[in-house]
């Protein structure tokens, strides 16, 4: 059997505790083990984005980090990012405003990628959002109405 | 025309934009059943070998392995999957048949208690290959030495036929110039964010394959049964599963019929996701691969006469559907143009490579490239605007419906018109005086043009026509409408969706006919066993058909609704007048039944309801594509697809001298497909197929080595358009209403993705004009214009 380590890792507000093997990636960990599913698994070399979570409140891969890294940090995943009611966030309401999503498949990693950008820079350009999102691959909508919602949740923000 | 409309046309919201925005999305991947088990997959590393050996003890050992399937076993228990030509003997089956034909080929599939511990067993796999020559080169597989994909078959060429539509040997002795060139278009796909995905459990009380998957795919369940060796009921599949993105590639049938044996044989539900390398070279889902041997003769006015055009498709080491992507373009063989006869060659070869499947237009977008590249060419050759020469050529509003040489009829179009508006929004005038402004600084500036077709409305009217053994003249879709007791009304579809707000469109139509809210309309999936007939959301079909089947059985209910009130009222249903859902006679305005009172009638009151109407209130209506229905005429002339959007694409670039990287600076895009249901929708596929469009023009390519090789298996080397690479992008929109369509709406689902190729490639040549220098091949990576430009640089 595969050795075991104890971690704990507070997700979306919650301490969760559980046993896992080294190579576990926090990805794996957050949609078998903790059963959050908005996290999505796109290319698993780091350069999709579409398992895009906030770590410490920062966007990363969760496919480019062990569950155990995690381990004494704060993740925050999609499904944390609603309001405290369970209603859409701002922002998540701005992406379906402007239909800044399609298939639905980037969509969480872009709200990921635009929260985090929204925390550091409350008023971005277009120039600024496109920057901010671009680590994050869309192949529906050509990201003219991410940046749209993007832009728009900072309007309703101010 | 769009003004009479309710809820059609209007700014909406999607039904489908919460739960996604939320997380809260069902894609096959969250989908988890109890003792699931989980398969990775052992590929050829060799272009072409012998297996001659499979080795599973290692494998076995490794901790919750519990299967090691051969090709072997697999072959032998399930049929070949469906060939979309007549050449049965290109047998295709989910695992290499004693012969891997293309590196990446899957040959041995490993199931155990979790994808980790599949992977681990998988390595440890022994197979004994015996390498065997290979061809990689379409033009070469034709050759009589070269080595052959499927001998049994006998040749590498798979399909050809010549057309010829037209005086075309006479049209061009007499005009006045000829011109031919080559224009290549490689290898690329949609490659959707969510790779390929099915779950299958088998439930052997019910003797049932329940199957979960994620696909874009006309008739899966009848394939995945047929290729099971299963009656077509002894397969359910689930069309409630959100799919991660297709644009054509999700067909899935292989994953399907593997995972559907393995659950039956085990016992067990059986998962495959694919992971992106398993997806990229053994998915089959690369598209179009096309040298287009072009031949044009037009007059000194740039008046187009007539049109050779041999295309050579290297469709891969299968053959699915994918060979009849050089059919489709038959419907739309001149593009928007009035060309009086064509001749057309299409040619499908077998390579040992990945195989094709279905890409966005099916073939029409390389076609589209292949067309603006003469137009663009026949402006340089007579030194005319590129613009005045599509002016000259472009079919003019009062010539619709036109019927084209190869046997389609466009309905209805304002080419012109659209042209225009887009050339005003781009501010053409000034975008000429930028350029040349930019060139005199020194600078490679360019702008492309590029009108373009979209056809729509998918009728598969290319199977008969390259396949005459195969008599499909419907290609129906189909929806239920039922109202409950409490008044609700839920629309039932038949299909999966890939982001294209089905859910919506639905709501809308049915909202549209019953003047009901579409947001208190609730959208469902059938699964296949209660499902009424669909062929899946292609070639740009829903909004006509889907749409205009769900309206069909709104408007049933409607007129059930108002035969009640009439029965009431003892009066002629031309008496009822119906508003809001409720009907009351004309003139007596307190004669009136509300929808509550109706719904109540027809529910619970059959001694209200008039004779021989059924109880309950539900309604299903399926439809025939409008036009279709007809078999081709021995020339191979035939009514493809009935509706007919267009396109006119203006686009400016600036290319970095030091890098070769082209930056998109302005981009318009005028759209003319009819009555759009939901404009926020259109808008958003088209701004897609853009981008998408941007990629197959200057990044995307499943390049190989010669050995066989496929050198781009991840997103590192396969490129595909963030942000920084797609511009901000404007949509000018323009409506000529379809006759042929419930409510004028036309398809879709492909725009952007017609035009933007050829549109880029024509900027990039305006650029690289100066120099000299032209580049017909797509994708024109920087590293390619680099290397164009190098040597002539100023």
């Amino acid at each position: 059997m595969e050795k075991k380590h104890a971690v704990a890792i507070e997700v979306n507000g919650k301490i969760l505790r559980a046993e896992l093997p080294a190579r576990l990636t926090l990805v794996d960990f957050l949609r078998d083990e903790a059963r959050l599913t908005g996290t999505h698994v796109g290319c698993e070399h780091g350069i999709c984005g579409a398992c895009s979570v906030l770590f410490d409140a920062q966007p990363i891969r969760s496919c480019l980090m062990f569950a155990w890294q995690a381990d004494g940090h704060r993740v925050t995943t999609v499904e944390g990012l609603a309001n405290a009611d369970g209603s859409p966030s701002v922002l998540q309401d701005s992406f379906c405003e402007t239909h800044g999503l399609q298939c639905g498949y980037c969509t969480p990693g872009m709200i990921v990628a635009a929260h985090a950008l929204l925390e550091e820079n409350r008023a971005p350009s277009e120039a600024e959002v496109r920057a901010a999102i671009a680590g994050n691959l869309c192949r529906c909508t050509g990201y003219q109405q991410i940046v749209d919602a993007v832009l728009l949740a900072a309007s309703r923000k101010k | 025309m769009t003004t009479a409309f309710r809820y059609v046309g209007k700014k909406r919201r999607t039904k489908e934009g919460p739960r996604f925005a939320a997380g809260r999305g069902r894609f096959v991947a969250d989908i988890a059943l109890p003792q699931m088990k989980h398969v990775a997959l052992v590929t050829s590393p060799y272009a072409c070998a012998r297996i001659d050996r499979v080795d599973a003890t290692q494998a076995l050992a490794v901790p919750g392995c519990v299967c090691v399937l051969s090709g072997e076993e697999l072959c032998a228990a399930v049929d070949p999957l469906l060939v979309g030509v007549d050449a049965p003997l290109v047998k295709r089956y989910p695992l290499a048949n004693g012969i891997a034909r293309y590196a990446g080929e899957w040959v041995v599939a490993v199931v155990a208690d979790s994808r980790a511990a599949a992977e681990d067993a998988a390595e440890k796999v022994q197979i004994g290959y015996q390498p065997l020559p290979y061809n990689v080169d379409a033009e070469k597989a034709l050759d009589a030495a070269a080595p052959l994909v499927h001998p049994e078959h006998g040749s590498n060429l798979l399909y050809r036929r010549q057309f010829v539509w037209g005086p075309v040997a006479e049209d061009f002795a007499r005009a006045a110039h000829r011109l031919s060139f080559r224009a290549r278009w490689h290898r690329s796909a949609t490659v959707p964010i969510e790779t390929f995905g099915v779950l299958a459990s088998w439930d052997a009380g019910r003797q049932i394959l329940d199957v979960w998957a994620s696909i874009q795919m006309p008739k899966f369940p009848d394939q995945t049964a047929r290729a099971l060796r299963l009656p077509g009921s002894a397969v359910r599949v689930h069309f409630d599963v959100d799919v991660g993105g297709s644009y054509g590639v999700k067909r899935g049938i292989k994953h399907a019929v593997l995972v559907g044996y393995l659950a039956k044989k085990l016992g067990f539900p059986v998962r495959l996701i694919e992971d992106r390398l398993e997806n990229m070279r053994g998915g089959d889902m690369h598209g179009p691969d096309r040298i287009f041997d072009m031949e044009v003769a037009f007059e000194a006015d740039a008046t187009i006469r007539s049109l050779k055009i041999r295309a050579l498709d290297d469709v891969g080491a299968y053959a699915g559907r994918a060979p009849l992507q050089l059919g489709k373009p038959v419907g739309a063989i001149v593009g928007p143009y009035r060309i009086g006869s064509v001749a057309y060659e299409p040619i499908a070869v077998l390579t040992n490579k990945t195989a094709q499947e279905a890409v966005r237009g099916f073939g029409q977008s390389p076609t589209n490239f292949a067309l603006e590249t003469a137009l663009d060419r026949i402006a340089r050759h007579l030194g005319m605007d590129r613009v005045e020469v599509r002016r000259r050529n472009l079919i003019r509003k009062d010539e619709f419906p036109y019927l084209i040489p190869s046997g389609t009829t466009y309905d209805s179009g304002d080419y012109h018109a659209v042209l225009d508006k887009a050339l005003a929004a781009a501010g053409y005038a000034e975008l000429l005086a930028t350029r040349d402004a930019a060139r005199a600084a020194g600078k490679l500036a360019g702008i492309g043009i590029a009108t373009c077709l979209e056809p729509s409305g998918g009728n598969s009217a290319f199977e008969p026509l390259f396949n005459p053994k195969n008599e499909t003249t419907t290609w129906m879709d189909s929806c239920l409408v039922r109202v409950d007791l409490s008044g609700s009304i839920t629309g039932v579809m038949n299909t999966s969706s890939a982001g294209q707000a089905h859910e919506t469109l639905v709501a809308t139509c049915v909202g549209e006919i019953l003047e009901r809210d579409p947001d208190s309309i609730r959208v469902v999936r059938a699964d296949s066993l209660v499902a009424l007939p669909s062929n899946s959301p292609v070639g740009s079909r829903m909004a006509i058909m889907l749409g205009g089947a769900a309206a069909g059985a709104a408007r049933k209910v409607r007129e059930r609704l108002i035969a009640i009130a009439a029965h009431q009222f003892e009066c002629a249903v031309e008496d009822i007048e119906y508003r809001d859902g409720h009907a009351s006679l004309k003139g007596a305005p307190a004669k009136r039944l509300s929808w509550d009172q109706l719904v109540e009638i027809a529910h619970r009151k059959f001694h209200l309801l008039p004779p021989g109407v059924e109880p309950g209130l539900q309604e299903k209506f399926v439809w025939q594509v409008p036009t279709g229905g007809m078999l081709p005429t021995p020339e191979g002339r035939i009514q493809m697809y009935p509706c007919t959007a267009f396109e006119a694409h203006l686009v400016y670039v600036e290319i970095d001298r030091d890098s070769g990287r082209p930056s998109l600076q302005r981009y318009v895009c005028g759209h003319d497909c009819g009555v759009m249901i939901n404009p926020q929708v259109v808008h958003g596929m088209t701004y897609g197929g853009i981008a998408h469009g941007i990629g197959a023009a200057l990044y995307e390519r499943f390049a190989y080595s010669d050995t066989g090789q496929l050198q781009s298996q991840t997103f590192m080397d396969y490129l595909i358009p963030s942000a920084m690479e797609v511009p901000a992008l404007r949509i000018v929109d323009h409506c000529t209403p379809s006759p042929l369509t419930t409510f004028g709406q036309k398809g879709s689902g492909e725009a952007g993705y017609l035009g933007a190729p050829a549109a880029i490639a024509s900027a990039v040549n305006d650029a690289l004009a100066p120099l000299g220098v032209a580049i017909d091949e797509l994708p024109m990576t920087p590293h390619e214009i680099w290397q164009r430009t190098r040597g002539v640089r100023r």
